[in-house]
């Protein structure tokens, strides 16, 4: 599963998560050297060279990562935080140049740790919130907290005895 | 102008991008294999700690406050690389002068814009690497790396220090300034120049361009202009013993095959060696890096690099030529044209002061005298006959790289197993 949380946002504000999945396309089976494909014809004697008919296959890293050295992979250690769909172990994604936005899924400093929170409004202020009811939503006028980043994509591997 | 940009505590910092739990506190980071102090945070600084001590020698109740960790090169190396690519993104074209400085040019801004951007460029940098930096601006590069100086000491900056060539502001800080604290004035030039009654940066300025070619050649005259605010030094004139040693070319012709990648990568570790040699440092670390054509946007781009520590502080050509003949192995990638690569030194420090330092066994100091009469043999002939005469060939495949690290911390950038753990709350 892989989400993005700042367009499950919605779904997430209630506690669920829509199970919609559309399909994109076919993967490719590995992406780290793409190789170009050549569309259109091909005439003999004259090599096309017009990047404008080079076809690349479909990186999932450049897809998932637009700002690769602002961007830094991190594990979610924890259940609090399934309500937003990330579960323990789940591989994210965080973009440390985003400005936090309203529903954005973040990672804050709080107590010299590194903790995942929804941004989000607790009576009518803006708030950190859990995704576990067992943690109180902190008000944010006042609080000294510091933004890390914002998780962009939470990967989800459903098969845990490996690939 | 020119700005200059200089990460703070580099090393430091980068642990605590992923570590808060460091901040505030006193934090050393120890160099791989000899246990010496390669950075302090601030906090350390303020104890009185000085750069390149022992740990062993720290007193048991600096000890006790203090966290020690042991140089992670891979982690440097990478946040580096991504300070740079941001301010790539967001500037002028970068030069970089070592893992932590850089220069920027700013040409084309006008004084009021400088102070803006740069101060957007800091923020930028912080927000995207998690990265302090300070940056100075100015019209040379002597007085840039002042203005950074300005920048990080005094708080009312932010961070960000503009400096005109002869606004008075410049002229009262030169005043104050000793002139063996400026880029390229070693102490011993500073004893000679005492001699002539030139003792602060403004002194030196005010001297006769002339009179200290005469004395002291042309790189200190050098140092005169850019005083007065004339960009005239490049990055490989400074005579300084230098941290870090930069040796890159940019290709005649891009290439994608892995020999000639090979072969420079050999001769670039080979002469930045002999760089290490001539100023008397062993390095600590390298860093190998190849690079796209980077205005050839309808070509693959790839600019990877990697640092790997040595497995000793070393001078020898045939360890540092190892080391990056195994890094570029570890970057190259097949299918693309790299129209550049470099080998830097990094991390040197003084070859007689670390033989104090170290507690030798008798057969590595026999070893390290045994390698000192054949690099000296080589560096003779090499100048003899000409740069290249005698080379080094291929690398022994069963090199060991293990090092010997006790304070290790998790691998945040290069192991899928020790990413940084986000709890979830």
């Amino acid at each position: 599963m892989l989400n993005t949380p700042r367009s499950g946002e919605a779904a997430s504000g209630n506690g669920q998560l829509g199970g919609h999945i559309a399909i994109l396309g076919q993967s490719s089976v590995s992406s780290r050297y793409p190789l170009p494909l050549m569309a259109g014809e091909v005439r003999a004697g004259f090599p096309i060279h017009a990047e404008a008919e080079v076809d690349r296959i479909l990186d999932l890293t450049e897809h998932l990562i637009p700002r690769p050295s602002a961007s830094y992979f991190c594990r979610a250690k924890g259940d609090s935080m399934e309500g937003c769909g990330i579960y323990d172990g789940d591989l994210l994604i965080v973009d440390r140049s985003l400005e936090p936005m309203d529903g954005d899924v973040i990672v804050v400093c709080l107590d010299g740790e590194l903790t995942c929170k929804q941004l989000g409004k607790w009576h009518g202020q803006p708030a950190l919130l859990s995704g576990n009811p067992a943690y109180h939503p902190i008000a944010l006028n006042g609080t000294d907290c510091e933004t890390w980043g914002v998780v962009i994509h939470n990967v989800h591997s459903h098969r845990r005895r490996g690939l | 102008m020119i700005g200059h940009c200089d990460c703070n505590n580099f090393y430091v910092s980068c642990f605590r991008v992923f570590m808060p739990q460091l901040r505030g506190r006193p934090v050393g980071v120890l160099s791989s294999n000899d246990g010496c102090l390669v950075a302090r945070s601030n906090e350390l600084k303020a104890l009185g700690v000085p750069n390149g001590m022992p740990a062993f020698q720290l007193s048991p109740e600096v000890r006790r406050q203090t966290v020690l960790l042991s140089s992670a090169y891979a982690l440097f190396g990478e946040m580096s690389r991504r300070v740079v690519a941001t301010m790539q993104a967001h500037t002028g074209p970068v030069q970089v002068y070592s893992i932590d400085e850089q220069f920027i040019d700013l040409s084309g801004l006008s004084t009021e814009a400088l102070q803006g951007h740069a101060a957007e460029l800091r923020q930028e940098v912080q927000r995207s690497t998690g990265i302090p930096v300070s940056i100075g601006v100015a019209p040379s590069r002597t007085l840039a790396k002042v203005a950074t100086g300005i920048a990080k000491k005094q708080p009312v900056f932010k961070g960000v220090c503009v400096l005109e060539a002869d606004h008075p502001a410049t002229l009262a800080h030169l005043d104050r300034m000793h002139v063996t604290d400026l880029w390229g004035v070693a102490r011993r030039t500073g004893e000679k120049l005492e001699r002539m009654r030139i003792r602060t940066a403004l002194d030196l300025r005010k001297a006769e361009p002339k009179e200290i070619r005469k004395r002291f050649g042309i790189v200190l005259e050098r140092t005169v202009w850019e005083l007065r605010g004339v960009d005239v030094i490049r990055l490989d004139d400074i005579d300084q013993k230098r941290q870090n040693i930069m040796t890159s070319r940019t290709f005649g012709k891009a290439t994608g095959n892995l020999d000639d990648l090979r072969e420079a990568v050999r001769s670039h570790a080979q002469a930045g060696a002999e760089k290490v040699r001539r100023q008397q440092s062993v390095a600590r670390a390298i860093m190998v890096f190849l690079s796209t054509p980077r205005f050839r946007s309808d070509l693959p781009q790839d600019y990877p690099s990697l640092t790997l520590p040595l497995p000793m502080p070393t001078d020898d050509s045939r360890v540092i030529v190892g080391a990056a003949q195994r890094a570029l192995e570890m970057i190259y990638r097949r299918g693309y044209q790299y129209a550049k690569a470099g080998v830097m030194m990094i991390d040197l420090t003084d070859r007689d002061g670390l033989q104090l330092d170290m507690l030798d066994t008798q057969e590595t100091e026999e070893r390290r005298q045994r390698s000192a009469k054949l690099m000296g043999v080589m560096d003779a002939l090499n100048r003899e006959f000409g740069r290249g005469a005698v080379t080094l060939g291929g690398v022994r495949k069963d090199e060991r790289w293990r090092q010997r690290n006790t304070r290790q911390t998790p691998r945040f950038l290069t192991s899928w197993k020790e990413l940084p753990e986000i709890r979830m709350g």
